[in-house]
């Protein structure tokens, strides 16, 4: 049993959290690691919940969304960040505040070697097209590393990915 | 000398276009019509000139430099963020081919104060007018329709300006319209370039200074 299914706590805080902060889009591909925020998204009448058919979608989605003033959130998998390099263009060079939750594979005990490729990438692609990495291996650390990065967000204008890591969200042994 | 052939390049392409005959400098005027119904998000290169000409580079309107791909889910974040308000996503058939994932995931949500408008040129004019995907065949009005956007257009002559700019005010879901026009050059307008100042005056006009 992995850490995400013994202890879904944090993840309601933190759909909690996102919420309270006014994040009204949420945009994903499909994840295991983000399902508990996924279902949730679905099952809230006052939000959008919004699959994408791939991950630089919901980076043109959350700009568009900013200029409606509206707040979003992408969820995606490590793979997916290696979709949004070039439209990342568009947020680091409008100045679009612009946040995303990683959970991360290929990294901390991973067990399906086709996924380190990109997840040991992910840190160093996301810097450099201009977004801050902030990454959670504990538990205690979620709440507030999620309020930390809405406040770099949304009050500073800031681009920023929260890494939620394989020791936090559990590896996968396949 | 560059311009020379990129000149003889558009003259064979236009040759080559059968079926594309609307000039665009007239078309994507009268199918927007009022432009000021609009928030408008537009692709890179000729929709963006299209629709600076046609606002005098309006803060209403977010035009593209980059980020190709990005400007149908733009407008889908967007309409979804002010459904007060109808949205007008004008780009080409080469950015339009770049994300064409977009459709499905626009025709899902299904927000009825989207309106997508692709100007088909067949080519990709930006780069010496090497023929698009939609110049060898491939339908685009067939793909938003078979993504399930149900409300879909092809204008290819005078005829159904009229009707479509009817057609992209009104409806209760996502509509979509391919319009064909000749491969020509677009306006020569200089739009600002500055995506930050862009976003600024776009927020500033839509939401009040913040």
């Amino acid at each position: 049993m992995d850490t995400a299914a013994a202890a879904p706590g944090w993840q309601e805080e933190l759909y909690a959290v996102l919420r309270q902060n006014g994040v009204t889009q949420f945009a994903y591909v499909p994840d295991a690691g983000h399902r508990v925020l996924i279902d949730r998204s679905l099952a809230d009448p006052e939000v959008h919940s919004i699959p994408l058919t791939s991950e630089e979608e919901g980076v043109a989605l959350l700009a568009g969304a900013d200029l409606g003033g509206a707040r979003g959130v992408l969820l995606m998998q490590s793979s997916g960040v290696g979709n949004c390099v070039n439209l990342l263009s568009l947020v680091k060079g409008g100045r679009f505040p612009f946040l995303t939750l990683v959970s991360m594979r290929g990294d901390f005990g991973e067990g399906n070697p086709w996924q380190f490729p990109m997840g040991q990438a992910v840190q160093p692609v996301l810097e450099a097209m201009g977004v801050i990495c902030l990454r959670v291996e504990r538990r205690e650390d979620v709440i507030p590393t999620a309020n930390a990065a809405l406040t770099m967000v949304f009050k500073s204008g800031q681009a920023v990915a929260v890494l939620l890591g394989q020791k936090l969200i559990g590896a996968k042994p396949f | 000398m560059q311009e020379m052939q990129t000149a003889a390049a558009r003259r064979a392409a236009e040759a080559a276009a059968a079926g594309y005959v609307l000039d665009r400098l007239e078309a994507v005027p009268r199918l927007v019509g009022r432009h000021e119904d609009f928030l408008i998000v537009t692709g890179l290169a000729g929709t963006a000139r299209d629709i600076a000409r046609l606002t005098g580079d309006g803060a209403h309107a977010y035009l593209l430099g980059g980020a190709m791909g990005a400007a149908c889910m733009m407008g889908l974040g967007l309409a979804l963020a002010r459904p007060d308000r109808r949205v007008l996503v004008l780009t080409g058939d080469g950015e339009l081919l770049m994300s064409l994932g977009a459709l499905a995931t626009i025709a899902v949500m299904n927000p009825p104060n989207l309106a997508i408008v692709c100007v088909d040129n067949g080519h990709y004019g930006e780069t010496g007018w090497q023929r698009s995907h939609t110049g060898l065949g491939v339908d685009l009005e067939r793909i938003a329709a078979g993504a399930g956007i149900r409300a879909t257009r092809t204008i290819a002559d005078a005829s159904g300006l009229e009707e479509g700019s009817r057609f992209i005010r009104e409806g209760n879901g996502t509509c979509f319209v391919l319009l064909r026009v000749a491969p020509t050059e677009p306006p020569a307008y200089k739009r600002n370039l500055d995506a930050s100042a862009c976003r600024d005056r776009f927020r500033a006009a839509l939401l009040g200074a913040r």
